[in-house]
């Protein structure tokens, strides 16, 4: 697993090739890229701070990953999460999961995805276009729905 | 019991400070009464605190309920929910 949290950007394409890279076990990838929006809730968002909670958001980050590895039989996960300034079309996250077939693969990208959103600590303050601040985004309901439908098994962190 | 506070988003603008050591009395056991008593220190901290169930905390590092008792917490941090992703 390699998680990281960073400020620069990261290239797609060689965190799919580090994790194949001299394998023929694994047989699907799958990648989810967040871009930041241009506009949120029809309102235009000019650039957006993220804040994050420096060591926790990588541990938080870590307990879900080896959930997820509990679940599906993955082969690799990478999961890179941004902080600070971002501009529309900038990429905020990215999630790369690997396993022989695809469904885990899916599966378990998605599942990592909706509990980045919901448990992993970031926040996102959005600036308007004339340069004033828009206020912290807040939390979605419908964020918290597609969390939830993951909790059936015991096994689950506790959140 | 001395023990570092971090605030984060819109409470750490509310409370204005990122961090801090505090020394809550005896009596102040869990997240929710560290809550309590904080919002009871001036109109900053009220105002940080004004909305106790939206606000979340963590216990070094790891989600907390409010009911979780604080004792042997090195690290505990106040937040808005979460919005990454």
């Amino acid at each position: 697993m390699t998680v990281r949290i960073q400020r620069e950007p990261f290239d797609t394409a060689a965190e799919v090739a580090a994790l194949t890279r001299g394998r023929t076990d694994i047989g699907a990838v799958v990648t989810f890229t967040g871009l930041c929006r241009g506009a949120d809730d029809g309102r235009a968002v000019a650039a957006m701070t993220l804040e994050h909670y420096p060591g926790m958001a990588e541990a938080e980050i870590g307990r879900w990953v080896a959930e997820a590895e509990a679940r599906w039989p993955l082969m690799g996960v990478t999961v890179i999460h941004r902080y600070g300034r971002l501009e529309p079309g900038d990429l905020i996250v990215l999630v790369v999961t690997t396993s022989s077939h695809r469904a885990a693969a899916f599966e378990a990208a998605e599942f990592l995805m909706d509990f980045l959103k919901t448990e992993a600590p970031f926040w996102k303050k959005e600036e308007g276009l004339d340069g004033t601040s828009a206020g912290w985004v807040e939390a979605k309901d419908h964020d918290d729905t597609a969390a939830a439908r993951w909790k059936a098994p015991a096994s689950a962190p506790k959140v | 019991m001395a023990v570092k506070v971090l605030y984060f988003a819109w409470v750490r603008e509310r409370v204005g400070k990122t961090e801090e050591t505090v020394e809550p009395p005896e009596g102040v056991t869990t997240v929710g009464a560290l809550m309590d008593w904080l919002a009871g220190r001036d109109e900053a901290y009220a105002h940080a605190f004004e909305s106790r169930k939206t606000i979340r905390a963590a216990i070094d590092r790891t989600h907390v309920k409010p009911d979780t008792a604080i004792a042997g917490a090195r690290e505990i941090a106040f937040f808005p929910p979460m919005t990454g992703g």
